[in-house]
């Protein structure tokens, strides 16, 4: 199956990057938010995200799907540079997946149409279909037996796990996840991140912005860390826990690791 | 001893039954407090007051029948309920000719329909459409005629019910998408797009809806082209809608602001396009949140058709106003305006009473 996916897109842009960002900056305004991160993802690989807040964890993977515009150096997904031109942007969007802190699923549609509308409507997909594609998703999520029901009648772990079926229904080549279980209840939390590491077991390109330090010692390759727009330090993760190199590293892993 | 207290698991218990009979209901309502004991008499006074009266007046002394306006003005004599069986198809009909009165009756009858149909919800969307669009359609083959060996009946002669029927259904399904349009346009992103929709909106709200009639029916005209004539009725209608989707507009807008930003960034994140975001994820939502308002603009559209009158058009109220002018029947001013009062009052109601219905329905099973 992998090797499949692999060789087509190999072929298809020769390149084993599917995301790159070189000299990249963002401002909001006066305000600098993002001061020239250069940043490569392969292919398969699963990366976290960590840092203070407001260090412009969420900035950074919204500018990866253009929810934000960044203003200078360049953004590359899977061979498409973003920039300006609009069809080329919904294109990235359709094969990047993203799940977000507050689920944001359409509580007028029921789990079951949230997980169909855009494989219907962006990839034109017959409805008979992609409720089929729908439904197994769900059930990778564990959750087949909502479907007809509303988000609104859903526990948060269960928006959350839907929120994964619906990005997994349109079958993108990356995930991007900004704190997925931060909205959650403790009780809840795992459920959400058994998808996620069951999700990374079979070989998806993640990443992930999160405190869940648990998650990111079993399943990143790479632990990135941002303070004040700027990636201070990367590595992977055994090293980066246990011989964090910078200062602001080691202040903050002290304060997360105490909880 | 605690265990005298526990129910058994499996029973549910019911709630208790009040049991106050009808002194104990009088008190506990009527009479529970001072305030709400003087309320309780002053109404009291106002029934005894006002109501057997009316009631003398509309039944026990009315003149009913195919009587002339002379027993009406007899002493004494109370409503004159003759006057409305001699006019009331004329106030329904107006000038259309008498022989041909089926056809306005069967347009009044097919926009009801319509109107009763479009509230099942499973039509919402083209299907509602398309019905409209053909019923529309039908409405005016009838009421003009001309084909299908229906004689030809033209629009100065339309009149009364169907008329304003038509003025305020036409208005609604023109003024609906155009007011949609000025919504999305007031958000949108293109700063002329936006100017253009803002400018037209706070114009037309600037100006009474007289005076966009008056401009619609004398001043288009003075811009066109001599040989050119445009419908006056159909100069109307378009002032009339465009007038109420500005307030609609608006109306909508508001829906628009309540979605969260979120819906907007998941919708963007799946690779949806502008136009299936705003269809299929941010309107259905932003509609739903603004029934109540958009039925009372059309409740408040229903009745503004009234304003047609004063460029001539022949509506329910003119109708009205023309029977109350024959020489016969000078004077019966009350009967001829509770007549068409009730005939208004029943459309509006039935609009207040569906959207309250239908807030509850759409409401069911979908909490945040
Ligand atoms: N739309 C905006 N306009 C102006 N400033 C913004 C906007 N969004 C974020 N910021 C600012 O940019 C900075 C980075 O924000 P960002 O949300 O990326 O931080 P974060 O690392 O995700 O923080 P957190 O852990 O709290 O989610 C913050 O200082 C924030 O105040
Ligand atoms: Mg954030």
């Amino acid at each position: 199956m992998s090797i499949v996916t692999e060789s087509i897109a190999g072929s298809a842009e020769g390149s084993a990057d599917m995301v790159q960002l070189i000299d990249m900056h963002k401002w909001y305004g006066e305000f600098h938010v993002l001061k020239g991160i250069n940043m490569t993802v392969s292919r398969g690989e699963r990366i976290v995200i960590c840092g203070p807040s407001g260090s412009g964890k969420s900035t950074l993977i919204r500018c990866i799907n253009r929810l934000e515009e960044h203003q200078q150096g360049q953004i590359i997904v899977d061979g498409n540079e973003l920039t300006g031109n609009l069809k080329q942007i919904d294109k990235v969007r359709s094969e990047v997946g993203m799940v977000f802190q507050a689920f944001n699923l359409f509580p007028h549609l029921t789990v079951l149409e949230n997980c169909t509308l855009a494989p219907i409507w962006v990839r034109k997909i017959p409805r008979r279909e992609a409720e089929a594609t729908a439904m197994k998703y769900l059930e990778r999520v564990r959750i087949p037996d909502q479907a007809h029901k509303y988000p609104g009648q859903l526990s948060g772990g269960q928006q959350q796990r839907v929120a994964i079926a619906r990005s997994l229904c349109m079958t993108p080549r990356i995930m991007l996840f900004d704190e997925p279980t931060s909205a959650l209840d403790p009780e809840m939390i795992k459920e959400v991140l058994d998808v996620m590491v069951s999700l990374a077991q079979e070989g998806m390109t993640m990443i992930c912005v999160t405190h869940e330090m648990g998650f990111a010692r079993t399943v990143a390759n790479r632990v990135i860390f941002m303070d004040r727009g700027e990636i201070v330090e990367q590595n992977n993760p055994i090293e980066f826990f246990n011989n964090p190199r910078s200062e602001r590293t080691k202040a903050f892993l002290s304060q997360v690791l105490q909880h | 001893m605690p265990s005298e207290f526990q129910a058994p698991a499996n029973v549910t218990l019911r709630p208790p039954v009040a049991s106050l009979g009808p002194l104990g209901w009088l008190r506990a309502n009527l009479f529970n407090s001072w305030p709400n004991t003087i309320l309780t008499l002053l109404a009291v006074w106002l029934i005894v007051r006002v109501v057997p009266p009316v009631f003398n007046w509309a039944i026990l002394d009315a003149v009913t029948g195919q009587q002339s306006a002379a027993a009406c003005r007899a002493p004494g004599a109370g409503a004159c309920w003759s006057f409305l069986s001699e006019k009331w198809r004329f106030i329904l009909f107006g000038l259309y000719p008498p022989d041909q009165h089926w056809r306005p009756a069967l347009v009044v009858l097919l926009i009801v329909t319509m109107l009763i149909v479009s509230c099942d919800r499973r039509l919402w969307g083209w299907a509602l459409a398309a019905i409209w669009l053909t019923g529309l359609a039908v409405v005016f083959l009838l009421m003009a005629g001309g084909i299908f060996g229906l004689p030809y009946v033209d629009d100065t002669r339309w009149g009364g019910l169907p008329l304003t029927l038509i003025i305020s259904v036409v208005g609604m399904v023109l003024g609906f998408p155009i007011a949609v349009a000025l919504a999305l346009g007031r958000r949108s992103e293109l700063p002329v797009v936006r100017a253009l929709c803002i400018g037209f909106i706070e114009l037309v709200r600037g100006v009474p809806l007289i005076s966009v009639l008056f401009m619609a029916s004398v001043m288009i005209p003075l811009f066109l082209p001599r040989d050119v004539t445009i419908d006056k009725l159909l100069r109307a209608e378009v002032g009339y809608a465009l007038f109420f989707s500005a307030y609609l507009a608006e109306a909508i807008r508001g829906g628009l602001q309540a979605i969260p930003r979120g819906q907007y960034e998941a919708a963007d994140s799946l690779g949806l396009t502008y136009w299936q975001k705003t269809s299929k994820i941010i309107l259905p939502q932003a509609l739903k949140l603004v029934i109540a308002p958009m039925v009372n603009n059309f409740i408040g559209q229903f009745k503004d058709t009234s304003l047609v009158i004063i460029i001539g058009i022949f509506d329910l109220m003119m109708t009205a106003k023309t029977a109350l002018s024959d020489p016969a029947w000078l004077g019966f001013y009350k009967e001829a305006y509770l007549f068409i009062a009730v005939i208004y009052f029943g459309f509006c109601f039935f609009m207040s009473r569906y959207s309250l219905w239908l807030e509850r329905h759409l409401h069911r099973g979908q909490r945040r």
